[in-house]
This record gives C-alpha cells, structure tokens and sequence, in this order.
C-alpha cells in the first residue's frame, strides 16, 4: 500500500501547480492529506461541503468566475452527484473530481459495494470521462491529463484512486 | 417609499411580478444565479438572456451552490442568488456551507411561495410550518430578512447589497404565476459563454 503522505502531498501540489484555486470536498480517509493542505494553505480555497453535488454546482459557479476547481470525494458520494452534473453535460463546464474508491478491490464493508460498482457507469451515462490511478508511478500524468481535458477541453472528468492504489480499508 | 404591488392568489400575499424586481432593483448591481422555475422566470421578465445572468433550468438544487463557486471566485464582485422555496429545501444544506466558506460578497433571495409553482402548485413545506429565514440563521448565516409587505420592501432592496454577508432575504409571495417567458435561451453551454465573454472578457 502506497504512503499517503508522499503521494497526497504530490497530487496535491500538481493540482495547484495545474491552476487549481478552490478545493470543495466531503472527507475520505484517502483524502486526508489535501484536505489538510488545502486548509493550511492560503493560496486556495477549501470547501466543506454538506452533499457532493453541492461541489459539482460550486465548481460550475467558480467556472462562471473564472477560477479552476476540483472536488475531493469518496466513491459513495458519485451517487449524491448524478442529476446535478447535467449542468456539465449540457452548460461545457469543466469538472474535476478525484475520487477514492471502495466498494471494489478487498472491500470488507459490504455497505459499500453496490455503489462502488456502480461509480464508473454511473459516471459514464451522464458524460463524465473516467481515468484510473492503480499506481503511485501514474498519479502525476493522469492528474495532468485529467486537467487538460477538464481545463483546456471543457469536459467533465474523474479520477479514480482505485483501492489497488490506496489500500482497502481494514475492519 | 412604499411600493405598490398588488395582494393576489389564494394566500393573498404580494405578487412576484412586482415584487421580485422591487427588491431586486437594479439588476447590474451583481452577479446573478437563479434557480430553475419561478426565479428564472423573475428573472427572465427584468431582462432576457442578461449577460451578468446565469438561469437554470434543471438542476434543482444547484443555485445557492453555484453562486458560492462565483462569489469564492469573483471577490471584487456582488453575487445575487434567486432561488424558489423548493429549489432551496432540495439542497438546504447548501447555505451551511456558504457560512462556512467564509465568504461576504453573497445575498441570497429566496422567494417563497410555498408552493412547487412549476410542476402544479402543489403546496411545500414552508406552507406547512417550516421557515427557511429560521433554517438559514441556525445554518449560520449572518444577516437574515423576512419580507412580507410592500413598505418592508425597500429594507429588503438594501439588505441584498449588504458589504458584510451573507445575507439571506426571504420573500413571501402569492402563489400566483410567474411571469411567462418569450423565448428564453435554454442552451446552457451558449450561456455560459456568454456569461465569462460578458464577465472576464474571454471564452
Ligand atoms: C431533481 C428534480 N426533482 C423534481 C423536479 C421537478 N420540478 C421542477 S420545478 C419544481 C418546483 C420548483 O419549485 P420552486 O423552486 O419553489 O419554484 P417555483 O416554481 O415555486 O417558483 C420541481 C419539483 C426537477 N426538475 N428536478
Ligand atoms: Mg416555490
């Protein structure tokens, strides 16, 4: 299992290097890291959120602004997020979402599957590109490329921090 | 100053046809985002397809959390949600998170008919004993305002333009129609663009 201090520490500075300004989010274990830098770090905006899809109407607004956003969400959450990314699919909003998955790969908590199952077509129906991080070696480009196309092509995307990559998490 | 704004509908409150664009005054002031139904027709009948607008048309739920995005994103400017009493009971939880951001440069009208006016007047929690301008308070909000009558209307106008926010003003309205639109433009990506053209003076 890969060390979260590295590679939180590393997603996070390449999202800000990437021109990411806020940071909205309902916490996951496997976002502790950037959730802590966000909030020590003044240069960014960090978010609370009460519900996902708040996050997905916020980033559209802070589009609406000018400033590049990401949402930090545990794989539960995507389900919380569907309608509301009908503004992406209809209005060209650039979304990024990063998402620690469960539900998949060593789940010991049943209460996850069903969703956990679910992330990829679920995202997927709605219009949202999904990318897989399985390996600490990949994080950087995929995050890079996550941007562009978010950024720079206006789509709506995922990243998926598989439990492959992150661990699952023991009971 | 007392607005004339006429009594109507079967609750025989002020009618939203005067009485949103009293308290809203002049439009260029702010920033706006407008829920889906009602208050986009509001909206929609002060100026169509203003470029300092953004109107939904789906997505109940998303304004009060599309608005924080800009206003975290535009400090220099004042941002205006319109939201209808059934768009924010949707996604209540919305105005915590706009207490906890931090952020002032946000007003948010809701305007409250207490009905679902959109899909058939069927009635909403608000007419049955929940108080949003209560809700939002106990999430944090600073500023809070109920407005039920003409000459309270001009108190409202001011409290939307408030420095120090947020600020939440709750505007009980009849439960009479909206105004109708001509022919708004539906296409959300058009008005985006248009919207960051008009506001940061590229695509
Ligand atoms: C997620 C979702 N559920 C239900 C609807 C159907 N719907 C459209 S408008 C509306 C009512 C809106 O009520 P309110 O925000 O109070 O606006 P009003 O028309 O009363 O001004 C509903 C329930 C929808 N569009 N989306
Ligand atoms: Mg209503």
């Amino acid at each position: 299992m890969s060390d979260q201090s590295v590679w939180g520490a590393e997603l996070y500075d390449t999202l800000v290097d990437g021109g990411v300004s806020i940071f909205a989010y309902v916490p996951d274990g496997g976002h502790k890291v950037m959730i802590q830098k966000s909030l020590e770090d003044d240069r960014v905006h960090s978010i609370p959120l009460t519900t996902e899809e708040e996050g997905v109407a916020l980033t559209a607004g802070a589009d609406l602004g000018g400033k590049k956003s990401v949402l930090l969400m545990q794989s539960s959450g995507t389900g919380n997020c569907i309608n509301m990314l009908s503004l992406q699919a209809n209005g060209g909003f650039p979304f990024l979402a990063i998402i620690t998955m469960r539900g998949t790969y060593g789940e010991q908590n049943p209460w996850q599957v069903p969703m956990g199952m679910a992330v990829r077509p679920c995202l997927e129906a709605i219009g949202v590109h999904v990318l897989e991080v399985e390996r600490e070696d990949e994080l950087k480009d995929v995050t890079n490329a996550a941007m562009n196309l978010a950024f720079r092509s206006d789509r709506a995307v995922a990243i998926l921090l598989t439990q492959k990559f992150i661990g699952a998490k023991a009971f | 100053m007392t607005e004339t704004i006429e009594i109507t509908g079967s609750n025989q409150r002020m009618d939203r046809a005067q009485a949103v664009p009293a308290i809203v005054g002049n439009h260029r002031d702010f920033l706006i985002v407008t829920g889906l139904a009602g208050t986009a027709q509001d909206m929609y009948a002060i100026e169509p397809d203003a470029d300092n607008c953004f109107l939904l048309g789906g997505a109940m739920g998303a304004s009060v959390s599309m608005g924080l995005g800009l206003a975290l994103a535009r400090p220099d400017k004042h941002i205006l949600v319109m939201c209808g009493d059934g768009e924010l009971l949707m996604n209540v939880g919305a105005l915590a998170t706009v207490m906890a951001s931090g952020v002032t440069n946000m007003s948010i009208l809701c305007v409250d008919n207490e009905r679902y006016g959109e899909t058939g007047n069927q009635i909403t929690h608000t007419s049955m004993g929940t108080d949003l301008a209560l809700t939002a308070k106990g999430l944090g909000i600073k500023n809070v305002m109920t407005v039920t009558a003409p000459d309270e209307i001009e108190a409202g106008r001011k409290e939307l333009r408030r420095a120090d926010g947020p600020t939440f003003v709750y505007l009980k309205i009849s439960d009479a129609k909206p105004p109708k639109m001509s022919s708004r433009n539906f296409n959300a990506a058009d008005r985006r663009i248009a919207f960051r053209r008009a506001q940061l003076g590229h695509l």
